[in-house]
Formats: C-alpha cells, sequence, structure tokens
C-alpha cells in the first residue's frame, strides 16, 4: 500500500524534496539571498505581491492566448493548403524551415518599430514562435493519406473538398492536437521573451522591473506563476487531446 | 447478355514520359454483370487496369468505353476495395460502410432525410457478409478478416454497377478466404453488377469468374482469355472436381510459359 502511494504521487514528491533540499542548503551554507532565495522567500514574495503578480499573469496569459489562437487559425490554413497540394507544399516547404530556423527573440526590435511597446508585438511574437508545428503537422496529417483511400473516394465522384473533410481532417486530427499540446508551451515563452524587452505589463515585464529592483525571490515567484500557467495548459491541450482523439490511440494499441 | 459494358480498345499507358509502357495494346470485352478475374505475375499492370477502368488514369493510347460513354476523369458508377481494408478508424463499421452514401449522388442529397433507410441497406449488406453484431465497433476491434467484409460491404453500399476488387482476399488465411469468396459469389448472384477482380490465386479466379484473362509481365499484354464454362451456381466442393483442377493447370500453364520468356 505505501509502495503504490509512492508510485502514484512520486513527481509531486520529488518536488517536495528538492524544495526541501533546496530550502536546507540555503539555510546551512547560508547563500545570498540575493543569489538564490529560500523556497520559503519566495513564496513570501508570492503572496506580498500576489496582486501585481496576478494582474501581470493575468496579462501575459490573455496576450499567449491570442497568439496561439492566431497561430491555430493559420496553422490550420497553412497546414490545410501545403497538405493538400503537393505544389504548394514544394514550393513552401523550404522557406517556412528557413524562417523557423530564425530565433524569434530577434523579431521583438523589427515589431517594436512597428507596433510601438506594448501587448501588439507580445501577441505577434507568440503567434510566430507558435504556428510552426501546428502547420506542420496539419500538412503531415494530410499528406500522408493513403493512395488506394483516395482512389476508393476518387472512384466515387468524390472533390477533393469532400476528401479533404470526410477523411483528411479527421485523419489529421491527431497530428493536430499533439501539435498544440507544443505550440502552446512555446506561445508562453514568445509573449514573455517579447514582454522583457518590449512592454510595461505581463510576467516578463514584472521580472525586468524585479531584476532591476534587486528583488530576486519575486524574479523567482515570476518563473514560477509563467511555468505553472504553461504547464496546466498544457495539460489542458492533452486532455482535449485525449478526449478528441481516443480513436487513435487505442488503434495503435490494438495493432502494436 | 452480349451487350458490352467496358470496351478496352488497344489501349496503351504509361505513367510518365520517360518511362516504358505499363501496358500495351490491351483489348478487352466485358458483359455486363460479367465477373471477370485478371491474373498475372506482379507488377504486370493489375492495378493499372483498375486504374483505367474506373477512370483514375486516363489512357497514353487507344479508347476506353464503360457504361456507353468513353471513360474521362473517375465514373462515380463504381465501388472499389484493395488488399487493405482502409476503413477509417475513428468511424465505426456501420459509417464505414455508409461512407458512400456520403459522397455519392443521389444519395448524398437524400442523406438526411433517409439516413434510417439507408442504415437499414448497409445493416443488411453487414448481416450477408456475416458481421451483424459488429456494426457498432471499430475497425481496430476487428479482425483483418472482418475490416476485409466491411470494407466489402462499404464497396457495394452504392449499388455500384461495377466492382473492382485489387487482391481483395490476398491477406486473408484460406478458410476466411473460401467463406468469401461465397459471399461474393451470392452477392453477384443475388443482384448482379459487374466485377472485375485482380487476384494471384488462379483457384479463386476459376471459382468466382466468368472470364479469366491472363497478363504479361511487364509491359503488361493480354495473352490469354479463358471462359470459366463451370455451371452455376458452384459450390466449394467444386474446387476438387477434375474440371476445375484442369482449368486451373491450363492457367497455371500460361503464367508458366510468361516466367520462361
Ligand atoms: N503511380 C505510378 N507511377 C509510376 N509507375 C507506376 C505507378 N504505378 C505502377 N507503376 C508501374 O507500372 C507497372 C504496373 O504496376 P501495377 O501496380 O499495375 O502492377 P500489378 O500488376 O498491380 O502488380 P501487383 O500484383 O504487385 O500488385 C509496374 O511496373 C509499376 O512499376
Ligand atoms: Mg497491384
Amino acid at each position: 500500500m505505501t509502495k503504490s502511494f509512492v508510485e502514484k504521487h512520486a513527481p509531486a514528491l520529488l518536488v517536495i524534496a528538492i524544495l526541501l533540499l533546496w530550502e536546507l542548503i540555503c539555510r546551512g551554507f547560508k547563500v545570498d539571498p540575493f543569489v538564490l532565495p529560500m523556497p520559503s522567500a519566495i513564496w513570501d514574495s508570492l503572496l506580498e505581491f500576489k496582486k501585481p503578480i496576478f494582474d501581470h499573469a493575468l496579462q501575459t496569459f490573455w496576450t499567449t492566448m491570442v497568439g496561439f489562437a492566431v497561430a491555430v487559425l493559420v496553422g490550420i490554413i497553412l497546414g490545410c493548403l501545403l497538405g493538400s497540394s503537393a505544389l504548394v507544399y514544394r514550393a513552401c516547404y523550404p522557406l517556412l524551415v528557413g524562417f523557423n530556423s530564425i530565433p524569434k527573440a530577434a523579431f521583438v526590435p523589427i515589431l517594436v518599430v512597428w507596433f510601438g511597446i506594448g501587448t501588439t508585438p507580445a501577441i505577434v511574437t507568440a503567434f510566430l514562435i507558435s504556428f510552426f508545428p501546428i502547420v506542420v503537422n496539419v500538412a503531415t496529417g494530410l499528406a500522408t493519406l493513403e493512395p488506394e483511400l483516395e482512389d476508393v473516394l476518387r472512384a466515387l465522384g468524390a472533390s477533393r473538398v469532400e476528401i479533404l473533410r470526410k477523411v483528411g481532417l479527421p485523419r489529421s486530427m491527431p497530428f493536430f492536437f499533439a501539435s498544440l499540446k507544443v505550440a502552446i508551451t512555446l506561445a508562453f515563452v514568445g509573449t514573455v521573451v517579447s514582454e522583457i524587452s518590449a512592454s510595461n505589463a505581463g510576467i516578463g515585464y514584472l521580472m525586468m522591473s524585479a531584476s532591476s529592483s534587486l528583488k530576486t525571490p519575486l524574479m523567482f515567484a515570476g518563473v514560477i506563476v509563467i511555468s505553472i500557467m504553461a504547464m496546466a495548459m498544457y495539460e489542458v491541450f492533452a486532455w482535449i487531446e485525449m478526449r478528441m482523439t481516443g480513436w487513435a490511440h487505442r488503434g495503435q494499441q490494438a495493432t502494436a | 447478355m452480349s451487350n458490352k459494358f467496358i470496351e478496352f480498345d488497344r489501349v496503351w499507358l504509361k505513367y510518365n514520359p520517360t518511362a516504358d509502357f505499363a501496358i500495351e495494346e490491351v483489348t478487352v470485352d466485358i458483359r455486363e454483370h460479367e465477373f471477370v478475374a485478371i491474373v498475372g505475375p506482379s507488377g504486370c499492370g493489375k492495378s493499372t487496369f483498375m486504374k483505367l477502368c474506373t477512370g483514375l488514369r486516363p489512357p497514353s493510347k487507344g479508347t476506353i468505353i464503360v457504361d456507353g460513354r468513353q471513360v474521362a476523369g473517375p465514373l462515380k458508377i463504381t465501388g472499389m476495395a484493395f488488399q487493405a481494408p482502409n476503413l477509417l478508424p475513428w468511424r465505426t463499421t456501420l459509417d464505414n460502410v455508409l461512407l458512400p452514401l456520403e459522397i455519392v449522388e443521389p444519395y448524398k442529397s437524400q442523406y438526411r432525410e433517409k439516413r434510417e433507410q439507408f442504415e437499414d441497406r448497409a445493416m443488411k449488406l453487414i448481416r450477408t457478409v456475416g458481421l451483424a453484431g459488429w456494426e457498432n465497433k471499430f475497425p481496430w476491434e476487428l479482425s483483418g478478416g472482418m475490416q476485409q467484409r466491411a470494407s466489402i460491404c462499404r464497396a457495394l453500399v452504392h449499388e455500384p454497377k461495377l466492382l473492382m476488387l485489387d487482391e481483395p482476399f490476398g491477406a486473408l488465411d484460406a478458410f476466411t478466404r473460401e467463406e468469401l469468396w461465397c459471399v461474393l459469389r451470392d452477392l453477384h448472384a443475388e443482384n448482379p453488377f459487374t466485377v472485375v477482380l485482380v487476384t494471384h490465386d488462379l483457384r479463386e479466379a476459376t471459382f468466382l469468374a466468368d472470364t479469366v484473362y491472363v497478363m504479361s509481365k511487364r509491359p503488361g499484354r493480354i495473352v490469354a482469355r479463358r471462359e470459366i464454362d463451370l455451371p452455376r451456381p458452384r459450390d466449394i466442393e467444386v474446387t476438387y472436381s477434375e474440371a476445375f483442377s484442369k482449368i486451373v493447370h491450363e492457367l497455371r500453364e500460361h503464367i508458366g510459359a510468361i516466367r520462361k520468356s
């Protein structure tokens, strides 16, 4: 019984153990709280600044969600275009890969010139960083349609749009939902990167100003809040993925 | 009975300009409701023949007439089944079988109102092939043979005038295969349609078909045409008769001759 308890809660126990160790090391070796604050000090500053932290977190959250929503929309449209035409695929793919290899932080100064400091560059950065995995996954899902299945449908007189609707899209759903998990975490990265250098709101900005006023525990509190948000959203999309595309996982189990 | 349903007149096809011809000078006449089997070595162009028949590929030379009209673009009167069942994993067996009715006119536009009627029709087919009780299961819950049964139902649900089968029983065990031969035989006898069956199995061809065509190895040509005059209805027992073995042997010899040349 005790064993199953340990097994079941292993991740939580590990986190607690790490926090304890951290606390002990900081106390034991008298680490300068300015360099590495103790977990308890971080917790205190979380409570102390809960109102501003909450406001900034909300700002970051909505910025990310808007950027992510645009990424999903653009990702689906581009993915459908790429996945349903070999020509478009060949033409666009190298360009997309090239674009994706640019560090998105490099866009922030340009975006500031275009949109000024604030929410817009953060939204755009979140979008830029997160749409690529969605495009690639939707396109792959569509492009790997079995030729025989396509023949069956074409021999029935199905149009391209019908094939896309009846088979292509449902078939690419598992790919799509898997990519959402990746994209949402990337979107948070995009938002925070932009907020750090080009905003006066959001967790990124909060950390920047905490840094300049030497409030190290507050910075750590910011890191924790952002990681909790990203993790929670990841779980939400993992859950949606399971709900929407259970057939894909069960199918794999059955054939494996 | 003698009216032609499919006419190939000296049909040639190459897949791309630089390649050799995949099939050469193919001339075939298939009657309405005839059951035709095509046998031949791997890569000889059997699947290519099917693609030409259904209009999925235009011929490079020659003309193809199906149902009185020259073929240009995919026909809408065909049902197809392949070696792989190709069912949609997110649909139940019943919904998989219903798929053609969501695509082919006139069923498509009536689909909403007549859904129940269509389901009855699909269920009737599902019962005929021995899948009753499995209609609400998903493909991964079905064995390979059961999936293939469902795939045949899907090919027939819209009552096509032409059924194209590309090695549909190739991946099945001997018992299931013979059982499905009988299913196909009965479906064809009950509600006749024209069938083109591609197969590697000479016994299968002899048992099911009215006419067997033998194709040569690449580039594919029709090298022999054999009418199977065994009386219908044929029972599985017939496959052990002398007349049956003789026909199989004869077909075998044509294939053997191709090998040597
Ligand atoms: N899409 C294609 N593009 C180019 N060549 C092709 C294509 N499909 C088939 N071929 C060529 O045409 C020839 C005939 O192929 P086909 O698929 O018709 O053979 P088959 O008789 O069905 O063989 P099998 O019994 O192995 O299925 C082969 O040599 C093959 O290489
Ligand atoms: Mg083939």
